[in-house]
């Protein structure tokens, strides 16, 4: 019984130990950066955060944007209401879908790629390195990737929503031949700049924090081997993934659901 | 020089990720900028105004010419209060024009028509419409026919 009580106690101050350690290096790297000579780092880290994201991010939102028009279509046609095509469309991919995602497919495609550079930095030791010559590795290495993700998330599922919209017109408007006015119009009628974009934007900031914080932390933190690399980058995509739904049910229930 | 591709693009993503929230706020919500063209207020009183939200459009011959800009209740009365902005091109309306509030379909978005008058005597900034006629509430309208079924009987 006190073994048990024992391990218990183990596992919650190692946990409180990550947290703890994994919130001084994200405070510490954010507060890092913005000095003038940083810009390349930044920029550099960009390219591969956001513009590589960009062939996944784009090719997914038109096939997901068509395949919600398609399922709408199907289902609304049977009671005549084929306008409500596009104001269904847009709120699901502006409210819930678009930064879902968006922040699932970054997770996989830029959160697994920090994890494992970080973590590779570190098995070969050129983390140590950096600090014996003294660069802090938290400003070089750490600070320009957690930038680069809370700056092109955003913009990420900016470009995912606006894709799979077109997508969505595509197959509604152009393949089923669903009105193009009602489909426009009923959208521009409903769609509110705060309620819906806003919102949804808070979201994708809030994931982008979540998710990047998540991956190097994993890639700082990691076993120095092989192995322990690829257990690392698992747990980012795993662990940010499920952090990214549970954050936005949370989320939503504060923002949409009505308590009043 | 492979510097120099890497800021070209991070520049075009940069871009392309502006353009797509303008093109979200723009296309999707379809706000109009306000391109220095004049809008007119008036408005309006109906005893019910239920489902007409801001930003609804108001038309006239069922052309948009302008959009609900506010909905207030007046508290003594009981009645609510519309303030509608209409666009230049519809300028000025007659004193005797109707403002009904209508819906889009049977189940559909709801939207305030108005009827042109005859009158020589246009309305002013600020004005209100006095011939109103506010939403058919369905619910209502089935209550009605249910108490009228049930007393013929």
């Amino acid at each position: 019984m006190i073994v048990l009580l024992r391990s218990l106690g183990i596992l919650t101050l190692e946990r409180l130990r990550g947290l703890g350690s994994a919130t001084v290096m994200w405070v510490t790297a954010l507060a890092g950066l913005p000095r003038r000579g940083d810009m390349a780092l930044l920029g550099r880290q960009i390219y591969n955060i956001g513009v590589l994201s960009l062939v996944i991010i784009v090719l997914s939102a038109f096939s997901i944007g068509a395949v919600i028009a398609l399922q709408f279509y199907t289902q609304l046609a049977r009671f005549g209401a084929e306008d409500a095509v596009g104001l269904g469309l847009a709120l699901v991919l502006l409210r819930e879908l678009g930064p879902v995602v968006t922040a699932l497919l970054f997770a996989g495609r830029a959160g697994s790629a920090i994890t494992a550079e970080i973590g590779l930095m570190k098995s070969t030791e050129q983390l140590s390195s950096m600090e014996m010559m003294g660069v802090d590795p938290l400003h070089r290495i750490v600070a320009p990737r957690l930038w680069a993700g809370i700056l092109c998330l955003p913009l990420l599922t900016a470009i995912f929503n606006v894709v799979a919209i077109y997508g969505g017109s595509v197959v509604a408007v152009q393949w089923l031949g669903s009105d193009s006015g009602g489909f426009w119009s009923g959208m521009q009628d409903t769609v509110e700049i705060w309620d819906d974009i806003g919102k949804g934007m808070i979201k994708t900031v809030v994931f982008a924090v979540v998710v990047t914080w998540i991956a190097v932390y994993q890639g700082y933190d990691t076993e120095p081997t092989a192995e322990g690399i690829g257990l690392a980058t698992t747990r980012t995509v795993v662990t940010s993934s499920v952090a990214v739904l549970a954050i936005d049910f949370i989320l939503t229930l504060g923002m949409y659901g009505d308590f009043n | 020089m492979r510097m120099r591709t890497i800021e070209i693009s991070v520049g075009a993503f940069m871009l392309a990720g502006i353009l797509a929230i303008v093109v979200l706020i723009v296309k999707v919500s379809g706000v109009t900028l306000s391109t220095g063209e004049s809008v007119h207020l008036i408005k309006a009183e109906f005893n019910d105004v239920a489902g007409l939200r801001l930003r609804s459009k108001v038309s006239m011959a069922g052309v948009t010419i302008g959009r609900v800009a506010g909905i207030e209740v007046d508290p003594k009365y009981g009645r609510a209060i519309v303030d509608m902005e209409i666009d230049d091109a519809a300028w000025p309306l007659t004193v005797d024009t109707g403002a009904r509030i209508l819906t889009e379909g049977l189940l559909g978005a709801r939207y305030i028509g108005l009827s042109p008058g005859a009158d020589p005597e246009t309305l002013g900034e600020g004005e209100f419409i006095t011939e109103t006629q506010g939403a058919l509430v369905l619910e209502n309208l089935i209550g009605d026919l249910v108490t009228r079924l049930g007393a013929s009987n």
